[in-house]
């Protein structure tokens, strides 16, 4: 058992990491920030306000010896959660394992190493996707031959299933992913290696999945899973020994069923998600990572954090749930459920590998336009009724409750991070930078360069390149150089579900007659932006916002996500935009919007309003709106449509002489 | 808005005011009645000021998914680093039946926030059954007052494309590997012929087959009368930058071209009479077509018009006017 941690600055997560080991948690699992996850150093313009936010800032080797400090790496078992960066941070890793005389046969541990679900979900990819890639398979050969204990890949459908998927898509996605990097690492073995190499390869792939509340489809989506994993490594890969073939996989139970009404109904949501993925003993998870009840109202606390924890041991040590075989086996119901995910998901399968595999699908937004189209029915489904959430569109009477603090917040006592962190980590990286040796610097960056352009693997040149002093954001920057920078399709411009026919019902109606009048009032069509600023990818909201926003009849420009407070003026400048709506997840808000009212106030838009979205706590609001914010939006606002009303009446009221 | 208002606001943009742009640009989309005279007169200061003319207008078209967007940020930057300003306008065909649109390309632009040499705005087509709204040859003008060359970037399938010719001064038609229906059409006359034709994407397979045989096509549309000149292909990457250098110079080139022949200036007349007399019968319908006399009628009175110095606009309002 292991937590998911990594804050502010390497000594501090040092410190929290030695007290854990202390305590009797058995292996290290690295949160890293995001300004890390997207290669910019701590003093990058795109980095303000994320520096040491949702996990621990890492620009060189320097970081790296503090992050480990009193650590033996030799027998530590350590999970990076770390993506486009990630054969980076690994060689960060193994240049500071050689330093401390660690030999490579002992390292242990995994760097989750999935671009795909980047590009889909998560939104910390850097590199165009063939070229994220390469890097993904340099990593994985490299693991595969000098340290043969390291899982170098998780695919992660988790995030998929955040981003709306259904669990066929989640099937279906998580299994063109993995064929997609065991075809790249095929073909970059060559025909003789890969056949002696692909079994080893194969069995040291795992899968990071997600668990949502309907949990009988959930738990046949595990069984799926195993079956269609075995046959794919089998007869795609010729994979003979049925070890390397195991389906192994880790689950975090699903937070986008979370509520924040009613949040006390999320404990009972978890048990039934985790039930999914331990009742059948042939599909059992290896390990469960449980959300916080809380989670839609800001960062968990300790207590919460605990609860979670005692909610896998209650079931582990309690309950008799480890002492049977499978209870499915044999199970007509079950056997059919499994059979049609199975069918359904390998059509989809099918259908993407003819479209050019998951790299081509992610390129031209497929993929991307399924998910967000799946999310925007669920949605929808919830606004009208159709899908129960209780608590939300069902049994909303409530008495008050003592869990919640007299704000309606979370009592007030909300987990916060240092701000000096940012400032901590600018200094040091100065002094990192006028201490190292700049020719060999410079002589390690043309080199890494050079194996990228040639087609080398470039974990040698990385590993010289922590040795020789490099920064995380010189590496990053060095490959973007060679490879390009990506901007993914953002998949709301073809999403199927509200895209071409306007939704019905009675609300939407008279919000789309209301954006009319109002357009025609002022003289042209209301016109919004929509912002996603900082390095938070978390883009769902962002998308649904503005399909609902297109589907009531505004005009919407929509960015994608990773965009500085000063692209999203300068837009909403030019675009002339009645209103600038931004969602932010990690925690910058109080950084990144009074940026933005600032500087439409020196654009000379002081009147556009600007409502901002996302888990914010009511202090925070309270100083958002003194900032000069219009409106503030937090998970409690599950009503889209009157969302949209809202935004209408926002609009009005800023011209009041229309 | 008083006349002393419009001036300062002329003048804003002419100094390349990002607010003064966005407001003006603001105005010619603005669909009420009582904005047509500040147009009128917005439009007529510029004029007077000599910002309408000289610059260079080019359009850049063609089917979805060839990477205009990206093409258009690749030279975006090309020009820029050669001294140029560059006004975008990304005519965006997304609207659906309930009114809205989605204005995504500008993910692709990312332009550098702080250069007020650059300025990229979305248009949503307000509707329109095909065709180009009526605020693009607009925004136009007002771009071209603010900065050296405007792109207009535009899906090119039916009239939108037939109507962006009319618009600009250079016609660039993207393709992709793998894409030869293109000649066809242009030679079946269903497709403008373009002044440049890029083949986009040549870090991909296929790219170097498919400028082969678009050149092959080109001779053959010379040969055929359907081309009179010869129309540069220039093969890019826009991911990349390659050829996007060859690109600028290309369009420079017709520039020139245009200019030594006097074909620029006649080409922008030609191009507002075609607008001004579409507007006409789009507003007074074939009515009114019949009042002034017919279209050879009409088209003598615009073109007068239009020699005469004055905007579209106020040509097709005065003509049905008591007074005229």
């Amino acid at each position: 058992m292991r937590t998911y941690s990594g804050h502010s600055t390497p000594e501090a997560s040092n410190a929290l990491y030695r007290q854990n080991l202390a305590k009797g948690q058995t292996g290290l699992s690295v949160a890293f920030d995001l300004p890390t996850q997207t290669g910019y150093d701590p003093d990058h313009p795109l980095a303000a306000g994320e520096v040491g936010k949702v996990g621990v800032p890492v620009a060189h080797l320097g970081d790296m010896r503090a992050l480990f400090r009193d650590i033996p790496l030799d027998r530590m078992n350590t999970s990076m959660t770390i993506n486009a960066t990630a054969a980076w941070l690994f060689a960060l890793y193994l240049a500071l394992a050689e330093e401390r005389g660690a030999p490579r046969e002992k390292l242990a541990g995994t760097t989750q190493n999935d671009i795909v679900k980047e590009y889909l979900a998560r939104g910390t990819f850097i590199f165009p996707p063939a070229h994220s890639m390469r890097l993904t398979c340099d990593l994985v050969t490299y693991a595969v031959e000098h340290v043969p204990e390291w899982n170098p890949i998780n695919i992660c459908s988790y995030h998929l299933q955040e981003a709306g998927a259904t669990p066929v898509q989640e099937l279906a996605y998580a299994l063109v992913t993995a064929i997609s990097v065991l075809d790249s690492v095929k073909a970059r073995l060559g025909p003789g290696e890969a056949v002696a190499r692909m079994g080893q390869v194969v069995g040291r792939i795992s899968f990071f999945v997600n668990a949502g509340v309907r949990f009988i489809e959930e738990m046949c989506k595990v069984r799926a899973f195993g079956l269609a994993w075995d046959k794919v490594t089998r007869e795609r890969y010729g994979v003979v020994d049925p070890k390397q073939r195991l389906f192994r996989y880790g689950v975090q139970v699903n937070s986008l069923g979370l509520t924040a009404a009613q949040p006390e109904n999320n404990v009972i949501r978890i048990v039934l998600e985790m039930l999914a993925v331990t009742l059948s003993k042939n599909a059992r998870a290896r390990a469960i990572q449980l959300p916080a009840w809380n989670e839609a109202l800001g960062l968990p606390r300790p207590i919460d954090q605990q609860w979670s924890l005692r909610a896998q041991q209650v079931l582990a040590f309690e309950t008799d749930i480890l002492e049977y075989g499978d209870l499915f086996d044999g199970s007509p119901v079950v056997a059919a459920e499994v059979e049609r995910l199975l069918a359904t998901a390998w059509t989809e399968v099918e259908h993407v590998l003819a479209l050019g595999g998951a790299l081509a699908a992610v390129e031209s937004g497929y993929i991307k336009e399924q998910l967000v189209a799946s999310n925007g029915e669920r949605l929808s489904r919830i606004e009208k009724g159709e899908q129960v959430v209780v608590g939300v569109n069902r049994f909303t009477e409530t008495e008050p409750s003592p869990l919640l603090g007299g704000g309606g917040g979370t009592g007030g006592d909300i987990l916060t991070v240092n701000p000096e962190a940012e400032q901590a980590a600018r200094e040091r990286l100065a002094a990192w930078r006028a201490q190292r040796d700049a020719g060999k610097v410079k002589a390690a960056l043309v080199a890494l360069k050079r194996a990228a352009t040639e087609g080398a693997n470039v974990m040698p040149a990385s590993i010289e390149a922590a040795r020789a002093g490099v920064t995380t954001g010189e590496w990053a920057g060095a490959l973007r150089e060679v490879f390009g920078e990506y901007r993914a399709p953002t998949g709301i411009a073809h999403a199927a579900a509200p895209g071409g026919a306007p939704s019905t019902g009675d609300e939407i109606v008279r919000v789309r007659a209301e954006v009319k009048a109002l357009g025609d009032l002022l003289g042209r069509g209301l016109k919004i932006l929509v912002g996603k600023p900082g390095l938070d990818g978390h883009s769902n909201g962002a998308e649904q916002i503005a399909l609902k926003a297109r589907d009531a009849g505004f005009e919407v420009v929509y960015e994608g996500i990773r965009v500085t407070p000063a692209q999203i003026v300068a837009s909403a400048l030019q675009e002339g935009v009645h209103l600038v709506g931004l969602s932010i997840l990690s925690g910058s808000h109080l950084e990144l919007v009074p940026a933005i009212v600032e500087g439409l106030r020196k654009g000379g838009a002081s009147h556009v309003p600007v409502v901002v979205g996302g888990i914010i706590p009511p202090a925070d609001a309270k100083a958002l709106l003194e900032a000069g914010v219009a409106q503030v939006f937090t998970p409690r606002d599950f009503d889209l449509t009157h969302i949209m009303h809202e935004l209408v009446t926002l609009i009005r009221a800023a011209h009041p002489h229309a | 808005m008083p006349d002393t208002s419009l001036v300062a606001l002329a003048r804003g943009v002419m100094d390349r005011d990002r607010a003064a742009v966005a407001a003006a640009l603001n105005l010619v989309e603005d669909r009420r009645a009582s904005a047509r005279g500040e147009v009128v007169r917005l439009l007529a200061a510029l004029r007077k000021a000599g910002a309408l003319e000289g610059g260079h207008r080019v359009g850049v078209t063609g089917p979805p998914g060839v990477g205009k967007s990206t093409l258009v940020a690749a030279l975006m930057r090309e020009l820029r680093r050669g001294g140029e300003t560059v006004g975008v306008l990304a005519v965006d065909p997304s609207s659906v039946r309930s009114g809205g649109a989605l204005l995504g390309d500008r993910t692709r632009i990312a332009p550098d926030p702080d250069d007020t040499g650059v300025f990229v705005r979305s248009l949503a087509t307000a509707g329109e059954l095909g065709g180009l709204a009526p605020s693009v040859p607009l925004g136009v003008l007002v771009l071209s007052a603010a900065f050296g060359v405007v792109v207009v970037e535009t899906v090119g399938v039916g009239q939108s494309e037939i109507d962006v010719r009319q618009v600009v001064d250079t016609l660039v038609f993207v393709a992709q590997p793998g894409s030869g229906d293109a000649l066809q059409y242009m030679k079946a006359g269903v497709m403008e012929v373009p002044d440049v034709l890029v083949v986009n994407k040549m870090d991909q397979d296929l790219a170097q087959r498919t400028v082969a045989e678009l050149r092959g096509a080109l001779s053959s549309l010379r040969a055929a009368g359907i081309a009179g000149r010869e129309i540069p292909l220039v093969a890019v990457s826009a991911r990349d930058g390659t050829g996007v250098g060859a690109l600028a110079a290309a369009l420079a080139s017709h520039l020139a071209e245009l200019a030594s022949t006097g074909a620029l200036a006649a080409g922008r007349r030609d191009g507002a009479v075609a607008w001004a007399m579409r507007a006409f019968v789009r507003r007074h319908g074939e009515l009114g077509l019949a009042r002034v006399g017919g279209e050879h009628a009409l088209r003598g009175k615009v073109a007068q018009g239009i020699r005469a110095g004055k905007e579209v606009i106020e040509i097709i309002d005065g003509l049905l006017a008591p007074s005229s």
